[in-house]
């Protein structure tokens, strides 16, 4: 250790110096006497505190809820009410069953006005994205390069198909979603980008602009959707999105953006092309629209707990003001001291 | 050197006691037999004879590893740990298709812990060895050939070697005594380091060797010694020599022990019959045990507690797992499709669920395994390194004298110093410094000596100075030990009624005389003339002894020559003034031991006069008075208790006129006595010696200060005051050790003394019939009453306030310590306020310190400083050598080093407070973030149907307890100090936190606990609710899987170093730069492993630049989380602190209120304790004032 090293002169202390002494050096790191600021919870830091998370939070939440009461959203279910009235019994079977379907109507009612970009979400309910066999069911690799085509670990059983190696592989790929939406509006269609809903990061370093699709939903069991062969991954941003897996079972992904106001009193039709089943696990299908704040979409959650807090805070520095004011401290009963408790000690 | 001065001096013949014939016993015909059949070829060690039997060499190793070994055996030890291993078996499950994350995120952390903890053993141990080359490369002079000795190193020595050891120097191996510097071939050899007693022991040659006294005499030595094989016993031995053919007996008389010390003998010549760990010393010593801190183990149960949780929430999780997997499919049809569980591998196959379960709780177990703190015991290791780099380095803990300052051997235990509850303490050289000094007198009735006692200047001190002005312990003794340095040693006598030949004018000037020159002439010391400055010096066998000659010589009865038959002493004539030469002639010399307790010469002085001079103990000493011998008894009586009160030692003089017939009939008989050779020689010599110590006319009483150390009194006062008992466990006699509890205020006036002895009339009596079996059974008996005897004073008298004290002696204690008996015996020591055990063996210290540590499963703590501590320091909870004198063997076998028994106060009081504070906050803090962070994962695996799909990208799992979090609580550990230094020991009392282990304690642990439980819910409960499905950013796109991990683990790592912030008392640079560096970190960690490529970084690549920094309700989140999660602790420590402080928490406000300085504020804090405080000079002012009032 340092301290058999010899003292040298200069130690600052007054002991002379010693050759090969081994007095340890005064430092006062060494001393444990570093100048430190020793805060205790005195009444003043602890009502201030309080105050000052209160004066922090409530104008945050205040905030917070306004942007979230901003927002406009119309949400609609149509996950039963698309299945054709023969089949209501047996949903599972109408989506199974193969061949077109028809399309299905919906009409939805702007009560607000709408700013756009108004964003078109699908949410999913009671959809395992995050589940340990399905997020890990793909691969990153093959997805990126081209020459690594037949990297397929990871993707089973939806690595290859009897026509060879399925790009994009594994799971999450395969089930694909594959509802479409049509809007019109005063019977004028109503355009959807479906660009730029995906992560710019995605597009650039984890999909590649080289790798196509092959042998994808052919042959074997259909999952979901089907990619379009001549059209790089890069290009294909549904699958990009749907490939950045949900946190949580209940999800919304991103489908496209509608570039036009809504007035108030729009009536919009949507024209529904219901194929996805969630009809198995009894997920439900909603569609949304939505516009956004500079705090995102619509949720009130966050200003209120803001509010809340910030009230309580308020509340607590109140109250220990008064209890402070009331009742000042004296310095304990010493039968406080657990060494004191307890019959006659040892 | 050859040769070197010879004494023509026959010291054998002042010995009638000790200095026996050999003669063979039963014993010796047990030789060659099995356990008796080591043969030393003396001179010849490398013959081939020699060579067949394997001795080991010299070599004694004291590190746990050698080079080989370090690896296997340093491994093993690590995985022994529970949580190590676990940890080993989940880095070998990641390697499979079951793991959660990938291999060598989980390799990695454990690597480095693993590790780091084998690099700090490895230097420890490469300590030890630098140690044990120093000692094993020590010089000695061996005989070469044709009578050349040269040195060599003690690693070196062979069984057989012929050794010369020069004064003071340690004996390097065991040896055959063979021939000294004296004619007897007798020398003198301190064993301190192996029994603790200071006095010199006498060893002699066999006759037949004592004639090689010349270096060349050993050319052609040759002779062959059979002995016992190697064993433990240090006071048996057994051999034979067989010298020309003859077979001479041997006997422990011959055999000089290694690590002991040849004192006033110029060299001696030694045959090594042991070597290296075959020496008694080393048998003696067992391995040193691994000691572990009650907190540490305590923490192992915790540990195992979290393994219980951890199994518990896996085999929940793998049930629902089990029916959400099973329900996949159902009678063939698919429910969650996107899974394909119709084709699945058997961890997800719906068809095979309770097998998939099984399987799924491994791979639970490896997710939740963040509740198990994997860098928990490195930072511990890491923590108490720079902890006892601290106690190395404290300027108030360093000897400037000795230039030794504290050193921390292992640091396992510094925590362990904050929780100490008996202190059993070693006396001479730890509590005193092993010096007399003759500082009082009584002579004829009348006391002399202005010399002031280390007690009476702690009490003047205490008395002095009002309680409580800061006044800090150990800055002030400085002044004291300069005035202390009296400049002759030994003496420290100051009375100017008698110095500088004043004593002449004194009434009773005659007796002065006749006191002065006993002392100068009852004695068995050894003058030393310097010849160039006619100083003289003295060589004695113990310091007492010397004290008393010097005394003499500084009043003016200089003793300066010593031959075997008269003494010379230079003294003032009382009617010229002038110094005059005065020769006694020595007739005989009844010399001292412990059942005789005194020692007498008879000389004839220049008139032709017969006189006996007696210098003895009060207790035989009165007993031997004749009728008007004691004039002035009753004033002599009352000097002495004062005296002993103060913890001096005391010895009566006395003497008395012979008449001619009666020596000449005394010394007839006593020759024949003398020269019988039989057992009961010595019974007869001393039989023969009471007849002639009697009727003797007192001249009055010495009293030496056995010197204690510096500053010892008030530290152990400071001790007192904290509630820390202490115990002396000494080899002395009782009386000194009772004089050393006088001294130290273990003892005072009016303390109810229990003493256990077997000094009984009855014992003794049957001791001398010689019946083993009864004097055992009487003795069991004696001690059984005299134990139950002293339980019933206990309770009858609990309820005043009488203090008790136990003294008990070793031969009790032999009995005391049976398994029958150790009960009641601890429980009576247990209530007494202080505890002294006499006469003890090196064994039953360390059976006391065992006994005392089992029975009432409370910490030790020993401190000694000898070698006949090691078994007491190795038993403790926490050995404390004492590196102040020169014996290695206490220090090496310690624990923690320290030159001066004061320095413990700032040990246990200071460092052992913060230590046991800091370690302990640690822990709970570990155990806290873990369980934040660990559970987070479960909750989040609530809402992943529970496949165990974590809920962070791998490495910030992997790197949580790594990089996040660990330095702020590495910090924590090191620095963070409750309460300063000073008010340490200001108020004691704080010390009482440690030992009733209050901040340690199952509820504060389990507070931590449900803090860390609580904050997870909270944190992911908010995060999952405030970043629901909605749009996250205001380009509309919505939360993924890493954005929602990421920002609850930046929820995680900002709660966690907030908490710490929270929890920390002591705010340094440091700490504001570990706390918020941490968080810094986490960010940059995120920017930098985000930046690289999508290979490497998988899911995290560029989600905190692109998604989460420009989102603001990201931000938002975290700060809204971070905040409301630490709101509930807040609250409560905030209550804590003002309703319900703890001690700690106490002093806090004095220091905050500025009310530091108000000496009656502080006292009522101080005084906090209601049980008062038993021993210590504290309590001594106390109690003297209380019987003043009564």
């Amino acid at each position: 250790m340092a301290s058999s090293s010899a003292g040298g002169p200069g130690s600052g202390d007054a002991a002379p110096p010693r050759r090969n002494s081994k007095r340890p050096k005064y430092s006062r790191f060494t001393q444990q006497e570093l100048p430190a600021c020793k805060p205790i919870l005195t009444p003043r830091w602890v009502i201030s505190a309080f105050l000052l998370v209160g004066i922090v939070f409530i104008p945050i939440g205040v905030i917070s809820l306004f942007a979230s009461q901003d927002v406009v959203e119309i949400v609609d279910r149509y996950d039963s009410v698309c299945i054709p009235k023969n089949f209501t019994n047996d949903k599972v079977k109408y989506i199974q069953s193969p061949g077109s379907k028809p399309p299905c109507h919906r009409i939805l009612n702007v009560t607000k006005h709408m700013k756009q970009p108004i964003y078109v979400y699908y949410q999913l309910d009671n959809f395992y994205q995050n589940h340990r066999r399905y997020v890990k069911s793909r691969n990153d690799k093959q997805l990126r390069d081209p020459s690594s085509e037949n990297d397929i670990s990871g993707c089973k059983p939806e690595d290859s198909n009897s026509r060879g190696v399925i790009v994009p592989c594994g799971l999450i790929a395969w089930s694909l979603f594959n509802d479409t939406y049509n809007f019109s509006h005063n019977n004028q269609q109503l355009k959807v980008n479906r660009r730029g809903i995906s992560w710019k990061s995605d597009r650039d370093h984890k999909f590649g602009k080289d790798v196509f699709p092959k042998n994808f939903q052919s042959g074997g069991l259909i999952g979901g959707g089907k990619l379009a062969y001549n059209v790089s991954l890069s290009e294909q941003e549904d699958l990009i999105v749907w490939m950045r897996t949900a946190a949580l079972p209940t999800f919304r992904k991103l489908y496209g953006k509608i570039e036009v106001d809504l007035q108030k009193g729009d009536v919009i039709n949507v024209t529904l092309g219901n194929y996805y089943n969630t009809y198995s696990f009894n997920g439900k299908k909603k569609l949304v629209l939505s516009t956004t704040s500079w705090l995102g979409g619509k949720n009130d959650f966050l200003g209120i707990a803001y509010l809340t807090v910030g009230g309580l805070c308020f509340f607590l520095a109140l109250s220990f003001t008064l209890i402070y004011l009331i009742k000042p401290r004296q310095l304990g009963d010493p039968t406080f001291l657990s060494w004191n408790r307890g019959p006659g000690g040892h | 050197m050859a040769g070197g001065r010879r004494r023509k001096l026959l010291l054998s013949k002042i010995y009638p006691f000790t200095c026996g014939r050999a003669s063979f016993r039963d014993d010796h015909s047990q030789i060659g037999q099995p356990g008796f059949s080591r043969v030393v070829f003396c001179n010849e060690p490398g013959s081939f004879e020699a060579g067949i039997r394997k001795y080991s060499n010299n070599y004694v190793r004291t590190t746990k590893y050698t080079f080989a070994s370090f690896l296997p055996k340093s491994l093993f030890e690590q995985f022994r740990r529970v949580a190590n291993f676990f940890f080993l078996v989940t880095a070998i499950l990641s390697y499979t298709a079951l793991s959660p994350y990938s291999a060598s995120s989980s390799v990695v952390p454990l690597v480095i812990v693993i590790g780091a903890t084998m690099m700090k053993e490895g230097i420890e141990d490469w300590r030890r060895k630098q140690q044990d080359i120093e000692v094993n490369n020590r010089k000695v002079k061996v005989h070469q050939h044709d009578g050349n000795f040269d040195y060599t190193e003690w690693k070196n020595l062979r069984v057989g070697d012929i050794v010369k050891v020069h004064k003071d120097e340690f004996f390097p191996a065991d040896l055959l005594l063979l021939s000294s510097s004296y004619d007897d071939a007798i020398c003198y050899v301190e064993t301190m380091n192996l029994d603790g007693e200071t006095n010199l022991k006498l060893k002699q040659a066999l006759e037949v060797t004592s004639s090689l006294d010349e270096d060349s005499d050993f050319s052609n030595f040759r002779a062959t010694i059979k002995c016992e094989d190697p064993n433990a016993n240090l006071y048996s031995f057994i051999g034979t020599m067989e010298l020309e053919e003859q077979q001479h007996p041997l006997s422990p008389q011959q055999l000089l022990l290694r690590d002991s010390k040849l004192r006033n003998t110029e060299h001696i010549y030694g045959a090594v019959i042991f070597t290296g760990h075959d020496t008694k010393v080393i048998q003696n010593s067992t391995n040193p045990p691994s000691k572990r801190s009650r907190i540490e183990r305590k923490m192992d149960h915790i540990i195992y507690f979290l393994f219980c949780a951890l199994f518990t929430i896996s085999f929940v999780g793998s049930i629902f797992f089990g029916i959400s997997t099973k329900n996949d499919l159902e009678n063939g049809r698919m429910k969650r499709w996107y899974l394909r569980p119709d084709s699945s591998e058997i961890f997800f196959d719906p068809k095979r669920a309770p097998v998939a379960a099984i399987y799924h709780f491994l791979t639970a177990v490896l997710l939740y395994s963040y509740l198990i703190p994997i860098s928990l015991y490195v930072s511990i290791e890491i923590v108490k390194v720079l902890q006892s780099i601290f106690i190395n380095q404290d300027l108030q803990m360093y000897h400037e004298e000795s230039d030794k300052p504290a050193h921390a051997r292992t640091s396992n235990l510094n925590e362990e110093l904050g929780q100490v509850d008996t202190i059993l303490s070693d006396k001479t050289g730890t509590l005193t410094c092993n010096s007399m000094e003759f500082i009082k007198c009584t002579i004829a009735g009348t006391a002399y000596g202005r010399g002031v006692t280390e007690v009476e200047r702690a009490i003047g001190r205490r008395k002095g100075s009002p309680l409580g002005n800061g006044e800090v312990n150990g800055v002030s003794n400085t002044e004291d030990s300069a005035d202390a340095k009296s400049t002759v040693k030994g003496f420290n006598f100051k009375d100017e009624r008698v110095m500088n030949g004043n004593w002449i004018s004194e009434p009773q000037a005659d007796v002065i005389r006749k006191f002065f020159r006993l002392l100068a002439v009852c004695h068995t010391a050894i003058p030393e003339v310097d010849e160039d400055t006619g100083n003289v010096s003295y060589e004695a066998e113990s310091p007492d002894e010397a004290a008393f000659v010097i005394a003499a010589r500084e009043v003016g009865f200089e003793f300066y020559k010593r031959t075997q038959t008269s003494i010379s002493i230079r003294e003032q004539d009382p009617v010229s003034g002038k110094k005059v030469e005065r020769l006694y002639q020595l007739l005989n010399v009844l010399e001292f031991n412990s059942t005789r307790k005194r020692m007498s010469v008879i000389v004839r002085d220049e008139e032709g006069k017969l006189i006996i001079l007696s210098k003895g103990a009060d207790s035989v000493m009165f007993e031997r008075l004749a009728k008007k011998g004691g004039e002035f008894e009753e004033d002599t009586m009352e000097h002495l208790n004062e005296y002993a009160d103060a913890g001096l030692r005391t010895l009566v003089l006395a003497y008395r006129e012979l008449s001619e017939e009666e020596y000449n009939e005394f010394n007839q008989k006593f020759l024949e006595a003398k020269n019988l050779v039989s057992a009961d020689r010595d019974t007869l010599i001393d039989e023969v010696a009471e007849k002639i110590e009697r009727d003797l006319i007192l001249l009055g009483a010495t009293a030496v200060e056995d010197k204690l150390q510096n500053g010892v009194p008030d530290c152990i006062d400071k001790l007192a005051q904290a509630g820390i008992k202490l115990w002396v466990l000494t080899g002395d006699k009782m009386e000194t050790a009772i004089n050393i509890g006088y001294a130290c205020s273990l003892l005072r006036q009016g303390m109810k003394q229990i003493i256990i002895n077997l000094d009984t009339p009855e014992i003794q009596s049957l001791e001398k019939i010689g019946e083993k079996a009864a004097i055992t059974k009487a003795s069991k008996e004696s001690v059984g009453n005299q134990l139950t005897d002293g339980k019933a004073q206990l309770t009858a008298l609990s309820a005043s306030d009488g203090a008790f004290a136990l003294i008990i002696d070793g031969k009790s204690l032999v009995y005391a310590l049976e398994d029958d008996m150790k009960k009641m015996f601890i429980e009576l020591a247990m209530g007494c306020a202080s505890v002294i055990c006499c006469r003890s063996s090196p064994k039953q210290k360390a059976l006391v310190t065992r006994l005392v540590k089992s029975e009432t499963g409370r910490t030790t703590l020993a401190i000694g400083d000898g070698a006949n501590d090691v078994g007491m320091l190795q038993e403790a909870d926490i050995g404390i050598g004492i590196s102040g004198v020169e014996g290695m063997q206490a220090v090496m076998s310690s624990d923690i080093a320290i030159a001066q028994f004061r320095y413990l106060e700032r040990l246990l009081l200071v460092h052992g407070h913060w230590c046991y504070r800091r370690i302990s906050t640690m822990i709970c803090y570990f155990f806290y973030k873990n369980i934040v962070f660990g559970f987070s994962l479960f909750l989040y695996e609530a809402y992943a149907s529970f496949s165990g799909e974590p809920a962070y990208n791998d490495w910030y799992l992997a790197l949580f307890n790594v990089f996040f979090s660990s330095l702020p609580v590495i910090a924590l550990g090191v620095f963070d100090q409750d309460v300063s230094a000073r008010f340490c020991l200001k108020f004691p009392l704080l010390y009482q936190e440690g030992v009733q282990n209050v901040l340690f304690s199952w509820r504060r642990i389990f507070g931590w606990m449900f803090n860390g439980l609580y904050s997870s819910i909270i944190i992911f409960f908010l995060c999952s609710k405030a970043l629901e499905h909605q749009a996250f950013t205001s380009d509309g796109k919505t939360v993924s899987k890493e954005i929602l991990g990421g920002t609850m683990y930046a929820c995680i790592v900002c709660v966690v170093n907030l908490q710490m912030a929270l929890t920390i008392s002591y705010f340094t640079v440091i700490q504001h730069i570990v706390i918020w560096g941490s968080i810094a970190i986490w960010y940059l960690f995120q920017v930098v492993y985000g930046a690289m490529s999508p290979q490497t970084s998988t899911d995290a690549y560029k989600v905190f630049v692109e998604a989460l920094a420009p989102a603001p309700s990201y931000w938002l989140v975290t700060l809204f989380v971070s905040f409301t999660t630490v709101i509930p602790y807040f609250f409560f420590s905030a209550i804590q602190m003002r309703f319900f402080p703890m001690y700690h928490g106490m002093i806090q406000w004095i220091r905050e209120d500025g009310q530091s300085n108000d000496p009656e504020f502080c006292a009522i804090v101080r005084q906090r304790s209601i049980r008062p405080t038993t021993v210590g000079h504290t309590a001594r002012v106390v109690a003297s004032s209380g019987r003043q009032h009564h």
